[in-house]
C-alpha cells in the first residue's frame, strides 16, 4: 500500500492530475463566477435596471478607457462577490447535524467538477481531443451519473439543517431529480441510437457523437427529444420554473436556508456549474459541439482552426447560459404538483413515445 | 340585470404544451431587454423635485432679511413625533424691529424624530417655517441630526412674503401714535 503511494507521489500521474484538477477549478469557477455576473445583468436590462457598474479597485479604474469599460459593466463585481463570501462570518448554528452540515456543500459542487473532466471542448490538428480526461468512451454515462449525483448535496444539507423548509426543499429536490432522470436518459438514448453503430467499441463517447453532427446538427434530427433534454437540464440544474428545492417564496431559502458565507457561496457556484455542464452537454449532443454551423465551412486549417473550434463551443455555451438566465426571468416557478405532473405525465411518455417511433423507423429503413 | 356567458373554451393542445406562451413570454422580455433602462445614476444624477415636495422642515426669512419666527410654540406644541425644542427669547427694545417683541433663543428640530408630515408648517401663523426641496439629511452621529437655529436659517433661506404684517403692523401702529390715539 505504502509502496504503491510512494509510486504514484513519485511519478508524473500526480503532477499530471492535479494540474488537470486545477484547470477543471479555475475554469468551472470562473464561468460560473460570470455566469453571476450574466445573470445580475440581464435581469436588470430585463427589468429596466443597469446592474452592477460601480464595483471597481483603484489600480484597475486608473486605465484609461478599460478601467471604465470594465467598472461599467460589472466586470469586477464577481470578485467581489467571492471575496465577501469568503470574508464573511462563516456561523454553524447549534441545531445541524455538524458532519453532514459541512460535507454537504463540498458534496454539491464537487460532481460538477468532475462530471467536467469528460467535457470534450474541441480537437487539436493532430486528431487528439482537447478535454481534461482524454481517452475515455463512456463520456455521457459518466457525465450524467456523476453530475446527478449533485442531487446529494442538496438532501444532505436539507437534512442536516434540522428545519423544515429545508428539508422540504431536499424533498422535493430529490424527486424532482428521479422524476427527470428518466426522461432525460430516454431523450439522450433516441440520439444513441441515430449516431451509433453495433461494431463501434466507443459509441457512448461525447467526441463521435460530435463527429456525427459535422453535417447537421443533431437537433434537427431529433427535436422532439431535444426538447425533452432541454426541459430536464433545466430541471437537472434546479434553475427556474423548476427551482423546486429552492423556492424562496414558500420555503424561504429552500435547502440552503440554514447555510451562510462560504458554504452557502459553494451551493451558488454549484447551481451554475449545473447549468454548465446541462448547457455543454446540449451543445454536444444537439448543437455541434465545436463545429460552428451545420454547412458552415471550418475556418482555417490546423491550430487556427482548433482555435476556433474551441471559441465556437464557448460561444454556444455563453449564449446558452444566457438563454437559462433569459428564461429565469421570464418564467414563473411552476407549482410541486405541476412539476411532478410534467415529468411523469408528459415528458416520460413523450420520451418513450419518442423513443419507440425511432426504434420503429430504424427497424423499418433496416 | 343582463347576465353574459362567458363562454369556458377548452385550452387547445398547443396552449396545453405551454410553450407558446413560454416564447410569447420570452418575447416581452427581450422587448424589454431591447429597452433603455430607467434607473437614474443617483448620487451623480439627482431627481427634480417638484414644486410642494415636503422635505427638511427649515425656517425662513423674509426678504428684509428679518427672522419670521416668534417662537410663539405652536409648531413645538403641534409636533407630533415632539421633534421641535423652542427656547423662546425677547428681541432688544432698541432693536430697529422691537415691536415683533419675541423671536427664538435656540430653535432645534431633531431629524432623527420628525416624520416630515408638515404640520408645523400648517399650523405657523407666521409662515415662518417650511417644508422645502432638500430630501437627503445624513449625518453620521446623534448631534449631526439635530438642526439648531443657525443651521434651519442656513437651509430655509429667504421666501418671497405677500403680507409684511410687521411691517403693516408698525405702520399702523406709527399713524395712530400721530394722530394722538
Ligand atoms: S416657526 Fe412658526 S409656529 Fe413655530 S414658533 Fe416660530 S412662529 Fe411659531
Ligand atoms: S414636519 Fe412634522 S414631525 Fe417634522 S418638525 Fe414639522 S411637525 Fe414635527
Amino acid at each position: 500500500m505504502e509502496q504503491l503511494l510512494n509510486d504514484f507521489l513519485l511519478s508524473k500521474a500526480w503532477y499530471f492530475i492535479s494540474a488537470r484538477g486545477l484547470t477543471a477549478i479555475v475554469i468551472l469557477m470562473s464561468i460560473a463566477a460570470y455566469a453571476v455576473l450574466l445573470e445580475r445583468k440581464a435581469s436588470a436590462w430585463i427589468q429596466g435596471r443597469v446592474g452592477p457598474n460601480r464595483t471597481n479597485h483603484p489600480l484597475i479604474a486608473w486605465i484609461p478607457f478599460v478601467g471604465t469599460f470594465l467598472q461599467k459593466g460589472g466586470f469586477i463585481q464577481p470578485a467581489a462577490d467571492g471575496l465577501k463570501f469568503l470574508f464573511k462570518e462563516d456561523p454553524l448554528p447549534g441545531h445541524v447535524r455538524k458532519t453532514t452540515y459541512i460535507l454537504a456543500p463540498i458534496i454539491a459542487l464537487a460532481p460538477a467538477l468532475l462530471a467536467l473532466v469528460m467535457l470534450p471542448f474541441g480537437r487539436l490538428p493532430t486528431g487528439e481531443v482537447i478535454t481534461l480526461c482524454p481517452g475515455a468512451d463512456i463520456g455521457v454515462l459518466f457525465m450524467f451519473a456523476i453530475s446527478s449525483l449533485g442531487v446529494y448535496g442538496i438532501a444532505l444539507a436539507g437534512w442536516s439543517a434540522n428545519s423544515k423548509y429545508p428539508f422540504l426543499g431536499a424533498v422535493r429536490g430529490s424527486a424532482q431529480l428521479i422524476s427527470y432522470e428518466l426522461a432525460m436518459g430516454l431523450s439522450v438514448l433516441t440520439v444513441f441510437l441515430a449516431t451509433a453503430t453495433p461494431d463501434q467499441d466507443n459509441a457512448l463517447s461525447l467526441v463521435s457523437m460530435v463527429d456525427a453532427q459535422k453535417g447537421v446538427w443533431n437537433l434537427f434530427y431529433h427535436p422532439v427529444a431535444a426538447l425533452v433534454f432541454l426541459i430536464c437540464i433545466f430541471a437537472e440544474a434546479n434553475r427556474h420554473p423548476f427551482d423546486m428545492p429552492e423556492s424562496e417564496t414558500d420555503l424561504v431559502g429552500g435547502f440552503h436556508t440554514e447555510y451562510g458565507s462560504f458554504k452557502f457561496g459553494l451551493f451558488f457556484v454549484a447551481e451554475y456549474s449545473h447549468m454548465i455542464i446541462g448547457s455543454s452537454l446540449f451543445i454536444v449532443m444537439f448543437l455541434g459541439g465545436w463545429h460552428f454551423a451545420p454547412g458552415v465551412p471550418t475556418v482555417g486549417d490546423g491550430l487556427i482552426a482548433s482555435l476556433f473550434g474551441v471559441a465556437w463551443f464557448f460561444f454556444k455555451l455563453c449564449a446558452f447560459l444566457f438563454f437559462f438566465v433569459w428564461v429565469r426571468w421570464t418564467v414563473p416557478r411552476f407549482r410541486y404538483d405541476q412539476v411532478m405532473r410534467i415529468g411523469w405525465r408528459v415528458l416520460l411518455p413523450v420520451a418513450v413515445l419518442n423513443l419507440i417511433a425511432y426504434f420503429i423507423w430504424y427497424a423499418v429503413k433496416g | 340585470m343582463a347576465i353574459k356567458v362567458v363562454e369556458r373554451r377548452p385550452l387547445s393542445l398547443a396552449e396545453r404544451t405551454y410553450l407558446p406562451q413560454i416564447l410569447a413570454g420570452l418575447k416581452v422580455t427581450w422587448d424589454n431587454m431591447m429597452r433603455p433602462a430607467v434607473t437614474l445614476q443617483y448620487p451623480e444624477e439627482r431627481p427634480t423635485i417638484p414644486n410642494g415636495y415636503r422635505g427638511v422642515p427649515t425656517l425662513v426669512r423674509d426678504p428684509n432679511g428679518r427672522e419670521k419666527c416668534v417662537s410663539c410654540q405652536l409648531c413645538e406644541f403641534v409636533c407630533p413625533p415632539k421633534a421641535i425644542r423652542i427656547t423662546p427669547g425677547e428681541i432688544a427694545p432698541t432693536a430697529a424691529n422691537a415691536h415683533v417683541e419675541k423671536a427664538p433663543q435656540e430653535f432645534e428640530i431633531n431629524m432623527l424624530r420628525c416624520i416630515y408630515c408638515g404640520l408645523c408648517q400648517e399650523v405657523c401663523p407666521e409662515e415662518a417655517i417650511w417644508l422645502q426641496s432638500q430630501y437627503s439629511m445624513t449625518g453620521t452621529n446623534r448631534e449631526m441630526m439635530v438642526n439648531n437655529k443657525a443651521k434651519l436659517y442656513e437651509l430655509g433661506g429667504t421666501l418671497p412674503d405677500s403680507h409684511y404684517k410687521w411691517d403693516r403692523k408698525k405702520a399702523e401702529a406709527e399713524r395712530q401714535a400721530e394722530s394722538g390715539h
